[in-house]
């Protein structure tokens, strides 16, 4: 997968040590977990399950409270369900849903939502912005289908195509974003630096 | 709201970066490693890398000793991902999935099909199945023919005959996630986009578009963005010789009115 070379990349770039773990039993071993992602819902859910891991990361992340940051398709994993290509449930870590932006957007909203969009802080993070007065900054996004939070209170930022729709969350120990700061240039590495001084 | 992409194009030819006019002359002009640094350092919104090798000599004339030495595409792709956090779109001399696959694994966020796409249609959408629509970019390259747009194909080498229109409409259909066309009688001319055809162009699909070929100066990026609805501009010789380009046309970008980062 290239999502995950490029975010290894990123961290080699910061002179972070990071290893991509396939298997499920090693999980226990890390400090933290990055769970990056690229393609369909049902066929990633289906992926970590049949290999263990959304056990582990049950375990790692709901019972040791071991920090986790979802990227992408790894965000949308985290929330009760999805609506890509019919209904599938997702990894239930927050409450929320995946919904799909043709089913809202006007034709005038080209689909996939692909370049470079503002996120607006809403509440503090620890890893996003911690000053929501600064200026919105800019972020790199791909996806057509979106993620919308039961709780409020856990959405940091906020990001508008035709809809104002959640584009970083946190929750305890669990953040993740839409946009890929793999791919957002310094804004974007500045999210992975926060996140591994946590 | 979503900016619009800035976006520069870089050809390679035998390792090396080129500069081109009318898809034939090509001047080298540097090392692949040091412009990708170069404009990571402007802070760009995306690159685009076209192979135009006609053989599989590859020479970097790398002036650093220290760095290894690159034989191949994947080993360049490596190189540029390491040190480059945007999207990166790698094209030119993609025939197969397999060709497809080895720029992924290596880095590349989206391939660029052109000539590989037209001769095999189900190229496209066998990409698209594997890696997602949105990393599937079409390049379309044209030539006006008695005043309408034509697709050319082999490094804009071979009429086909068929209308961009109906080409657009074609790879939508079959699974492609952009469309990035190519006005080949304006490539290095600096004359101005060809602005009355990219507004056609745009309109008729609902892909994201990003039209390439013709930019003099930043002036001319003003007047696509204020005149079409493309999502993406690209140029690829006036980044090359004119210093600080990129900011300094994000700058004009942004004093008139157009929504870029």
């Amino acid at each position: 997968m290239g999502n995950l070379a490029s975010v290894q990349n990123a961290f080699s770039y910061l002179n972070i040590s990071s290893e991509i773990c396939s298997d499920p039993s090693e999980l226990n071993k890390y400090d933290k977990i990055i769970l990056p992602g690229v393609g369909a819902f049902s066929k990633a859910i289906e992926n970590l399950t049949n290999t263990g891991f959304t056990d582990a990361l049950q375990e790692s992340v709901l019972v040791k409270k071991k920090p986790m940051l979802g990227i992408c398709l790894g965000m949308q994993l985290l929330l009760d369900s999805s609506m890509e290509h019919g209904f599938h449930k997702g990894l239930g870590f927050i409450k929320g849903a995946v919904k799909s932006f043709n089913d809202i957007l006007l034709d005038e909203f080209r689909v996939p939502h692909m370049g470079w969009n503002n996120v607006i802080s809403k509440n503090n993070s620890l890893i996003f912005n911690n000053n929501i007065e600064k200026e919105a900054s800019t972020f790199y996004f791909v996806h057509s289908y979106y993620c919308e939070l039961e709780n409020i209170e856990n959405v940091v930022g906020i990001t508008d195509y035709g809809i104002q729709f959640h584009s970083s969350i946190e929750q305890d120990n669990i953040f993740a974003c839409q946009f890929h700061p793999e791919k957002s240039q310094k804004d974007g590495l500045e999210i992975f630096e926060k996140f591994a001084l946590i | 709201m979503l900016k619009k992409r800035l976006i520069p194009v870089l050809y390679i030819k035998n390792g090396l970066i080129v500069r081109s006019e009318g898809f034939s002359y090509h001047q080298n002009i540097g090392n692949i490693i040091n412009e990708a640094s170069r404009y990571n350092e402007w802070d760009i919104d995306e690159l685009i890398y076209i192979d135009i090798s006609k053989t599989d000599e590859y020479d970097l004339r790398r002036d650093d000793h220290k760095i290894q030495s690159y034989n191949s595409i994947e080993d360049i792709i490596q190189q540029i991902s390491k040190v480059c956090f945007m999207p990166l779109t790698f094209g030119g001399r993609i025939r197969t999935i397999e060709e497809v696959d080895i720029r992924i694994r290596n880095g590349a966020d989206k391939i660029v099909l052109n000539t590989g796409a037209f001769e095999n249609n189900s190229l496209i959408t066998e990409s698209a199945q594997k890696y997602g629509s949105q990393a599937v970019v079409i390049s379309i390259d044209y030539k006006i023919i008695d005043q309408h747009p034509i697709v050319f194909t082999h490094f804009g080498e071979k009429n086909t005959s068929l209308k961009v229109e109906e080409w657009i409409r074609k790879v939508e259909d079959l699974g492609a996630g952009e469309i990035f066309v190519n006005a080949i009688d304006r490539d290095g001319k600096a004359n101005g986009y060809d602005i009355a055809n990219i507004g056609k162009f745009v309109n008729l699909t609902k892909l994201p578009l990003v039209a390439c070929g013709g930019a003099g100066d930043m002036y001319d990026f003003v007047d696509l963005a204020q005149e079409t609805n493309v999502s993406g501009i690209a140029a690829g010789n006036v980044f090359h010789f004119t210093e600080r380009s990129y900011p300094r046309a994000k700058q004009l970008m942004k004093k008139n009115g157009i929504d870029v980062r």
